[in-house]
């Protein structure tokens, strides 16, 4: 049988305010067990929750960006159920009226534009965490964590393959961070994903049962995970069996997923309007104000730099991959406007690989687009080549020569030779000293040329420039 | 001292006739002699408060005293006060010592008050007689075989024995006003979000309201305007100008529209309780009001509309006491969900456990809508009947309770006996609107009977002026228990 793989993904994205969402503590990662949690996120006798605004517009800012509807009023609700490290015994999150309603998001798939529909997104704080090592026999409370804003996007079950599944996180994943509302750092749990997988025969409407792979906080986990739970499903109904709901974890040692619990110990979380927290209401003044903060929009600039540019969607997409690097892009293409092509190679190229092997951050990179654009004006002038320019580009990183390009050409001697007198001298004195590879060529030998080629460059020392040495080189040769 | 009024001892302290050490000392000896044979007090601490008479002497000096400077206020032990202990009359907090204070307590001592001491009350403020507690039964000092009332028996049994010269409570369903009642003083439950809930221990969110219990009404305004204020750490805090509760207390009362709803003049109420009632009714003909019948059609409602929302929000309140991160944890356990069985089985009282229990199951999948969604529509159906009844009066008036002050452990058996001691007084709880209590006079046994005077959103000084102007001509919160 054919089968169909259904995934959902529930998106947990930390908000990047400095507080936290219900107290004035801070939210600043790797500080010492318990410094950061104050009487409110302690859930001390009597505290109550005042809402971060900051938040709020975060997740307006969200749901402005998917063309999703801003729920006002939106609420807040308990979600109740005892855990150690969920210090009210119950989590402050929204059910009924989220503050983000629908929207979509769009993917590109191979190629393929698929448009993922979105749930709704909602507001809620996180809870502490567990410290199981250095306890023997105990467990230690981090309650730093606890009432860290969080905002859960929940998407349609709309892709069928993990490849999907991964498109779309990676999409998001660079959407929040675009906007600014999350750092998107995964190692540090600030953007995590929880998958819903279910499998049905190709061609059936109704949706298989499906269990829910909880906390994967890598895109490579979340792929994997998903495979594997989906193969695991299909074996379990090929061989007559029935899929339990569940919450399943994903073990990467092993590669596999695992039952966490079953949906017979599903909570009843006995959710409620907080009577702590008043209706949230927001004006479409605040809405508007929020909008006018939105940068250009991921989608917005793919398909500008295709119309304005031409370029290919596959360069589009690795120049949009993040806010910074588009910026990036930008700022140098905006001083080259007819090299747009050449901007992107280098920055996809050589700027991408050197920050990928120093592991830095294009908002990092010492080569500058002004310095870029300067090195690029010089390529496409003719007066060095492309290869003498990665040597240029070299000495710009390392900030030598005061990161004057026409500098460090001069001082490295790196013009091109561009002279067409000068190349034919060059070539008159190439074909003298190779009156064999000459005649090869004119009997037919194709690979002789190229050989004489490297004899003219290498006499140039690899400066001239190698179309005119080309066009000299052939006209020589058939005797023109 | 015994007897004296705010206003009396404020004008001592500020003439130097008295120092606030003085006075705290001699409510301190007072309590010290005479708690044991009212159990109205958790805790004293002698050395916080005459620290605090002392600072208050010093601001006194310099003649930067306020109204309160100097006057010591017990407290109500569901306020947390920084270094005090905080028990919320429970086991489970029995080792508790807040580290910050309440935003009343923050208001009372910028205001220089000196906390005399922290009151008894049922456990988590669940309770009308004050049998609850942790810390044993407290007792009515005009009869110490009758309950004084709760949750805030302590509060008012300390006032109406002058063991503080007034008191703070809270009212989630009547505990400022019953004990009130019980204890033959004067309480006010203002409009709901007046008063700051910031450290003081959730019982039930949307219901909960602090406010101040004294002998006089005179007496509450000067302590509401302390009480009362914009607190930004609690969401649901009002942002009002400041109001001068003691401006309209004079006002006559000539044209005033006393509505008084037939629901609570039917079957029920106590025949003594009923008279004195009336003769109070009589007073207010006599200063120039009148009375017009009004309809509280849902009136039957409250109670049962009561149960379902408080134990609702009190069981999700209450999560937090997990023996977790503070207050009591139980001595041995084998796992994790035993050491939460224990620490809760061993930690809360039967009341407490028996509204958890209630709450859980109105607030569970399938109950929900039947139970905590209808009751919802109901509390709405409720406020709509006061907002009607209003168009036609000023202020509505009936008992404070069906009877007087019940026997200790008279209905303590019976918990929906118990309940019904909160039939006049939980409606307002549930739509939010001010209602006190002052006495009038006495029923069975001798034991004190309260008016109920209810008016619509903040309308506390029309209240507090409705009240003073009967205390004006009559002298039965004059009287003195002791």
């Amino acid at each position: 049988m054919q089968w169909e793989i259904v995934i959902g993904l529930e998106v947990h994205a930390q908000l990047s305010t400095q507080s936290k969402i219900f107290s004035g503590a801070s939210t600043a990662y790797g500080a010492a067990p318990n410094t950061q949690a104050c009487e409110i996120d302690l859930a001390l006798p009597g505290i109550l929750p005042v809402l971060n605004k900051g938040a709020v517009e975060r997740a307006i800012k969200f749901g402005l960006s998917v063309n999703a509807k801003i729920n006002s009023p939106s609420k807040f609700a308990r979600k109740n159920y005892f855990y150690p490290d969920l210090p009210k015994g119950y989590q402050i999150s929204q059910l009924a009226f989220p503050t983000v309603q629908g929207g979509c998001i769009l993917v590109q798939v191979n190629g393929t534009e698929k448009s993922i529909r979105l749930t709704r997104a909602h507001l809620e704080e996180d809870a502490g965490k567990s410290l199981h090592e250095d306890f023997y026999g105990m467990t230690g409370i981090d309650l730093n964590r606890a009432g860290t804003p969080l905002l859960e996007i929940v998407s349609e079950p709309d892709m069928r393959s993990s490849i999907e599944a991964v498109a779309y996180a990676k999409t998001l994943h660079t959407l929040v961070r675009w906007i600014g509302i999350c750092d998107g750092n995964m190692q540090e749990g600030s953007f995590r994903c929880d998958a819903n997988v279910s499998v049905r025969p190709v061609g059936t409407e109704k949706l298989g049962t499906r269990c829910e792979i909880k906390n994967l906080n890598s895109f490579r986990f979340l792929e994997k995970a998903i495979d594997f739970e989906a193969q695991r499903q299909i074996e379990i109904l090929e061989e007559g069996g029935t899929i339990q709901q569940e919450t399943r974890l994903y073990d990467a040692d092993k590669d596999e997923t695992r039952t966490m619990r079953t949906k017979e110990d599903v909570n009843d979380y006995r959710y409620f309007p907080d009577p702590d927290l008043l209706p949230l209401e927001i004006s479409a003044e605040w809405i508007e104000q929020i909008k006018q903060t939105l940068p250009e929009l991921p989608q917005a600039r793919r398909d500008r730099y295709m119309a304005e540019f031409g370029l290919s969607a596959y360069d589009v997409s690795v120049l949009t991959a993040s806010r910074e690097m588009a910026d990036y892009f930008d700022a140098t293409v905006k001083l080259l406007p007819t090299q747009a092509k050449l901007c992107a190679n280098w920055i996809m190229g050589e700027i991408s690989g050197r920050l990928n092997k120093e592991d830095m951050e294009i908002s990092d990179c010492p080569v500058k687009p002004d310095d870029l654009a300067a090195l690029l004006v010089r390529i496409s002038d003719g007066t060095t080549s492309g290869k003498a320019a990665k040597t240029i580009f070299e000495c710009l990183w390392l900030g030598e020569y005061g990161k004057n390009v026409d500098a460090i050409i001069e001082a490295k001697g790196l013009k091109q030779i561009s002279d067409d007198d000068a190349i034919e001298k060059l070539v008159d004195d190439v074909l003298l000293a190779n009156v064999q590879q000459v005649t090869d060529y004119r009997n037919g030998k194709e690979k002789a040329f190229n050989s004489l080629i490297g004899q003219v460059m290498k006499a140039a020392q690899g400066k001239a420039n190698p179309t005119q040495v080309n066009v000299i080189l052939k006209k020589k040769l058939s005797g023109k | 001292m015994l007897n004296a009024s705010l206003r009396e001892l404020s004008k001592q302290l500020a003439e130097k006739k008295l120092s606030s050490v003085e006075l705290t000392s001699f409510f301190l000896q007072r309590i010290k002699t005479l708690n044991p044979n009212y159990n109205a007090f958790i805790t004293t601490n002698e050395e916080i408060s005459l620290a605090q008479a002392a600072a208050a002497d010093k601001m006194l000096a310099i003649g930067k005293g306020g109204a309160l400077t100097g006057i010591p206020i017990a407290q109500k032990d569901i306020f947390c006060a920084k270094g005090w202990l905080t028990t919320c009359g429970s086991k489970m907090l029995s080792n508790f010592v807040s580290p910050y204070d309440a935003g009343v307590i923050e208001r009372f001592n910028l205001a220089g008050a000196v906390n005399i001491g922290k009151t008894n009350m049922d456990e988590f403020a669940m309770g009308s007689s004050n049998e609850t507690s942790y810390y044993g039964i407290v007792k009515n000092p005009w009869d110490t075989k009758a309950v004084p009332g709760g949750s805030s028996g302590g509060a008012a049994c300390a006032v109406a024995a002058r063991l503080a010269p007034a008191a703070t409570g809270t009212d989630t369903g009547g505990s400022i006003r019953q004990p009130a009642a019980l204890c033959g003083i004067s309480g006010i439950k203002p409009t709901y979000g007046l008063v700051s809930r910031y450290g003081m221990i959730a019982f039930a969110s949307s219901l909960d309201q602090a406010g101040p219990m004294a002998k006089s009404v005179d007496d509450l305004a000067l302590l509401l305007n302390v009480m009362v204020g914009f607190d930004a750490r609690d969401s649901t805090s009002l942002q009002r100008p400041q109001e001068d509760y003691t401006s309209d207390l004079e006002r006559p009362l000539s044209g005033l529209r006393i509505g008084l709803p037939k629901e609570y003049f039917a079957k029920g109420m106590s025949p003594d309780v009923e008279s004195a009632v009336d003769s109070a009714l009589a007073e207010y003909r006599k200063l120039g009001a009148e009375t017009v019948e009004v309809a509280l059609p849902n009136a039957s409602l409250s109670i049962p509309v009561y149960y379902v929302l408080a134990p609702a929000e009190a069981s999700s309140n209450l999560s937090r006491f997990d023996g977790v991160r503070y207050g009591y944890r139980a001595q041995s356990y084998s796992s994790l969900t035993d050491m939460y069985r224990k620490s809760r089985a061993e930690g809360f009282g039967p009341e407490v456990k028996r509204r958890i229990l209630i709450g859980t199951y109105v607030l569970s999948q399938g109950y929900y809508d039947a139970y905590y969604i209808k009751a919802q529509k109901l509390r709405r159906l409720i406020a709509q009947d006061f907002t009607e009844a209003y168009q036609q009066c000023d202020v509505i008036m009936g008992p404070t309770t069906p009877t007087v002050a019940f026997n200790l452990g008279e209905k303590s058996t019976d918990p929906i006996q118990m309940y019904l001691s909160d039939i006049y007084t939980s409606a307002a709880n549930l739509t939010g609107m001010p209602a006190m209590s002052i006495p009038i006079g006495f029923g069975d046994k001798n034991r004190p009977v309260g008016l109920h005077i209810i008016g619509n959103y903040f309308k506390e000084a029309q209240l507090l002026n409705v009240a003073h102007q009967y205390q004006r001509i009559t002298d039965w919160h004059l009287k003195s228990a002791v």
